[in-house]
């Protein structure tokens, strides 16, 4: 008959054990927050991570087991541990393989409205001295078209790019016959504030295909106060704008993003229930960024870390809540942290990426045919700093700008993978490297994590995820369903 | 009830040439077939008598249960009696026999949904609740007894399974075989129990790969999350390193993976662990299955450290299978009747027992849920769960 073996007698001994990666960071006084090298998350008392780095540990004392499922810990000779860190890392970091996907052409900078926390726009009617040229606007193409991805997105910026329809117009058919050509597919998306919104527009963006993205930063008087143009009625288009685009377009081709401004800061409720009367799917609670006039006109300054984080919390709630009472919203940037924290999806989203998005993400092609590595780096050229400015249309091919010493520099000084402060942290897998942030803030692309607000938001949140996974089953059963995993 | 799936022939006349035959059954109104391996099913002096009066030239008799009721002693055919357990032998169904003893296996029913073949006894595991307990004898045999088989299956056959002990022992061969199905049975979906350690090895997997069977899946046993645990189930020290590794190959070369996790007392109270791990690190398989135990072979003798009331485990298994569906991994449930499962797992029950060994219990009667439920298995020596009982 057989002869069985007790489980001991499968147990490595200590000698076979070997530590793999991992970051960690006091939570509290006894407790550790614990991840391994593809950001898996698990918590460990002081006792637990000493005898862990020690390798004192044996199969049946608990901590053996859940050091070696989290793959903190594998056998010397073993290799499948190993090959399954290494395929999951190669699956997160896939988005590599997709080079510039993104290509944003500023059509225009004149806009009619004047909105204090705006980075770049002209209040003007000189066609020419802020419109992009049809000879720009080709140039761009070629560059745009250089790139290696299978699949580009082409967005419209301002401006309000509306003002240059006739040119939107132009280039969408151009992308197309490319796009024939070249066998790359294309998708388009307009960034416009609806107020020049006609059947016309609709009647384009319908035949084409065309995404619109707006702005919404909540209920009338708020959004009034942010976005004033002649007439103070920018709410009122923008509502009446997404309406519209709803109908003639469908409930998803257009999708609404709103800025965190210091009036804001107690709305949070209130500017949530905006974007559900529009039967909108869900919200992007976004900070304001420290770029052009934002930084000008002191908006920037006017709230930190700590208050944008208790709004992002409160409005969090508030959107659990919603779902908890049947209604599915979500949080778009808690959704996408979500995502990379639960899943090994590629996400390629610019501030949560390192190697950083910048030129290798995307590239903008401004009104006047310079080419920037980000929206924001353009925006910094606005008031004077070109450190961004990787070339012009004229003088310039996709090669010669994605391989700019600017551009290479800018990114291998900013990878988190070895940046200090970031490169031990717990969160490392999850975040970015946002160099243009940080040139803005601290003057350097690396920056000195610690006094960085957005690593302080970044981590802010990301506590906060886990703490609702962690402690929360009714939260985390939405939570989960918005990393789609 | 459970059928009887091997006996001895009380005649075998004519076949003495091979050591070995693989026999196709016909009934007596079809045409006289001239294949080799088709022979005539009689039941009665009547069908015996069609046979003759048409020339049938191979008799396969199954015994009436009287014993007599054919004198095939004078039959100047090739004959093959059968007992009367048999009776539910059929046109179309195959069997292997050894010509000198008499012995026979029935290899496949055209009938059922559940057809398998037994590749070998041998295995690398040695699992503690192994229900085909391993023995180390060479029986390279039954690899040509089912390369005989196949070109007698029906080409409509939705789907095979090869089991063993460990499929991959001797694995060109084996692999040749994968080959023959996808050129024999196109059409016919091909799973194949295995441990999956061989595919640790590329030459394997790459051999694998390379017939480019359009449907064939490796259903491979992950037991725990982790080292240890798994290789105290399976028995063999470094199986789990091994397992993981011929996963992520097969899953690299875009082959068809099931991880299986049979429920027993080491592996149902850290499911929901196995399968936190499974949806973090696997989620790429194409299919789980959670497997109640059958109780048979190994699992009687090792009763007492793999026992456990499957309502005992009820909890865990619910927030298993829910971990699994959360990340998107097609998960279901195998051999659990619905009254120990919680009513969220009922979705994922299939009705997964092979018709040869199912059965019900007398609760289950008046029982609403018993048309969709697993029942339970007939074979070995079944242990029932206290908390059986008629849904309502």
């Amino acid at each position: 008959m057989a002869r069985f073996l007790a489980a001991e007698a499968f147990s490595s001994s200590n000698d076979e054990l070997a530590l793999l990666p991992f970051h960690f960071e006091r939570t509290g006084t006894e407790q550790f927050l614990v991840s391994n090298m593809v950001g898996d998350f698990i918590r460990l008392t002081e006792n637990e991570i000493n005898r862990l780095i020690d390798l004192k540990l044996k199969p049946g004392d608990g901590l053996y087991e859940k050091a070696y499922a989290a793959h903190l810990i594998t056998g010397s000779l073993q290799k499948g541990q190993r090959q399954l860190l290494a395929l999951r890392l190669r699956s997160r970091m896939s988005f590599l393989r997709e080079v510039t996907p993104l290509h944003m052409f500023v059509v225009t900078l004149r806009c009619e409205h004047s909105c204090p926390y705006c980075q770049v726009s002209r209040q003007s009617t000189d066609r020419s001295r802020f419109d992009m040229s049809e000879a720009t606007a080709q140039r761009a193409l070629d560059i745009a078209f250089e790139s290696k991805s299978s699949r580009i997105k082409i967005e419209f910026q301002g401006g309000e790019p509306l003002l240059n329809f006739s040119l939107i117009k132009t280039i969408v058919s151009a992308a197309h016959s490319r796009s024939g050509t070249l066998g790359k597919k294309v998708d388009f998306v307009i960034a416009t504030n609806l107020a020049l919104l006609d059947d016309a527009v609709l009647e384009f963006c319908k035949a084409n295909d065309i995404l619109l993205s707006t702005s919404l930063d909540g209920p009338a008087d708020l959004h009034n106060k942010n976005r004033p143009r002649p007439g103070g009625n920018s709410y009122e288009l923008a509502v009446a704008g997404i309406r519209r685009a709803q109908e003639a377009l469908g409930p998803d081709r257009v999708g609404a993003l709103m800025t965190t401004t210091e009036a804001s800061l107690g709305r949070v409720d209130e500017i949530i229930e905006e974007y559900l009367k529009l039967g909108l799917d869900g919200i992007f609670l976004r900070p304001l960024s420290p770029f052009g006039f934002a930084i000008k006109t002191k908006q920037y300054q006017r709230y930190d870390a700590k208050s944008w984080l208790e709004f992002y919390k409160r409005g969090l709630r508030h959107i659990l809540d919603i779902n908890h009472h049947g209604t599915p919203f979500r949080e778009f940037y808690s959704a996408l942290i979500l995502t990379r924290m639960l899943t090994d999806k590629p996400i390629g989203y610019v501030d949560l990426r390192s190697p950083a998005g910048i030129g290798i993400g995307a590239l903008v092609y401004n009104y006047d045919g310079s080419v920037f590595a980000s929206d924001e780096g353009r925006m910094l050229a606005e008031t004077g700093d070109n450190s961004f400015r990787l070339g012009h249309v004229d003088q310039d091919d996709y090669r010669s700008l994605v391989l700019s010493d600017r551009l290479v520099d800018a990114i291998s000084a900013s990878l988190t993978q070895c940046a200090p402060e970031c490169s031990t942290c717990v969160f490392e897998s999850h975040c970015g490297a946002n160099p243009v942030h940080h040139h803005a803030t601290q003057g350097e692309a690396l920056g000195i994590k610690p006094l960085s607000d957005f690593c302080a938001r970044q981590k802010g949140i990301m506590h906060h995820l886990l703490q609702l996974l962690d402690e929360s089953p009714r939260d985390a059963a939405i939570l989960r369903r918005w990393a789609g995993a | 009830m459970t059928l009887s799936l091997f006996g001895t022939a009380a005649l075998c006349r004519g076949l003495e040439e091979q050591t070995r035959s693989v026999v196709r059954l016909k009934t007596v109104d079809t045409e006289v077939s001239n294949a080799e391996a088709d022979f005539t099913i009689v039941r009665t002096s009547d069908d015996l008598k069609r046979a003759i009066q048409n020339d049938h030239k191979s008799i396969f008799a199954i015994d009436d249960g009287t014993g007599r009721f054919l004198s095939l002693e004078d039959l100047q055919r090739r004959t093959i009696a059968v007992p009367a357990q048999f009776s539910y032998l059929d046109a179309g169904d195959v069997i292997g026999i050894h010509t000198q003893s008499g012995k026979f296996r029935t290899l496949y029913r055209h009938n059922s949904r559940h057809n398998s073949f037994l590749v070998t006894e041998r295995c690398n595991n040695y699992c503690l609740m192994c229900s085909q307990p391993p023995k180390d004898i060479d029986d390279r045999w039954i690899l040509n007894e089912i390369r005989q088989s196949l070109p007698l299956l029906d080409k409509h056959t939705r789907t095979l399974t090869f089991t063993g002990g460990e499929p991959l022992s001797d694995w060109a061969d084996f692999i040749s075989i994968l080959a023959d199905c996808r050129d024999q049975l196109p059409k016919t979906a091909v799973q194949v129990l295995t441990n999956g350690r061989a595919f640790a090895k590329s030459e394997i997997v790459d051999a694998w790969r390379k017939v480019n069977h359009p449907s064939v899946i490796a259903a491979i046993p992950v037991y725990a999350a982790v080292d240890y645990v798994h290789d105290y189930v399976v028995q063999a020290k470094g199986a789990f390193d091994e397992t993981i590794l011929g996963i992520l190959k097969l899953k690299d070369r875009g082959q068809r993976v099931e991880v299986r996790v049979v429920l027993h007392a080491q592996t149902a109270r850290i499911i929901s662990d196995t399968c936190r791990w499974l949806a973090r690190n696997l989620p790429f398989v194409d299919h789980v299955a959670l497997m109640g135990l059958e109780n048979t072979g190994f699992a009687i003798a090792n009763d007492a450290q793999l026992w456990i009331d499957p309502i005992d485990y009820q909890t865990d298994l619910a927030e298993a299978v829910d971990l699994l569906v959360a990340a998107n991994v097609n998960v279901s449930v195998y051999n659990l009747q619905r009254c120990v499962l919680a009513p969220s797992v009922w979705p994922h029950a299939v009705q997964s027992i092979s018709d040869w060994k199912n059965a019900f219990v007398a609760e289950c009667e008046p029982c609403t849920e018993k048309t969709r439920c697993a029942g339970f298995f007939s074979s070995g020596r079944p242990r029932r769960s206290k908390a059986i009982s008629p849904i309502l």
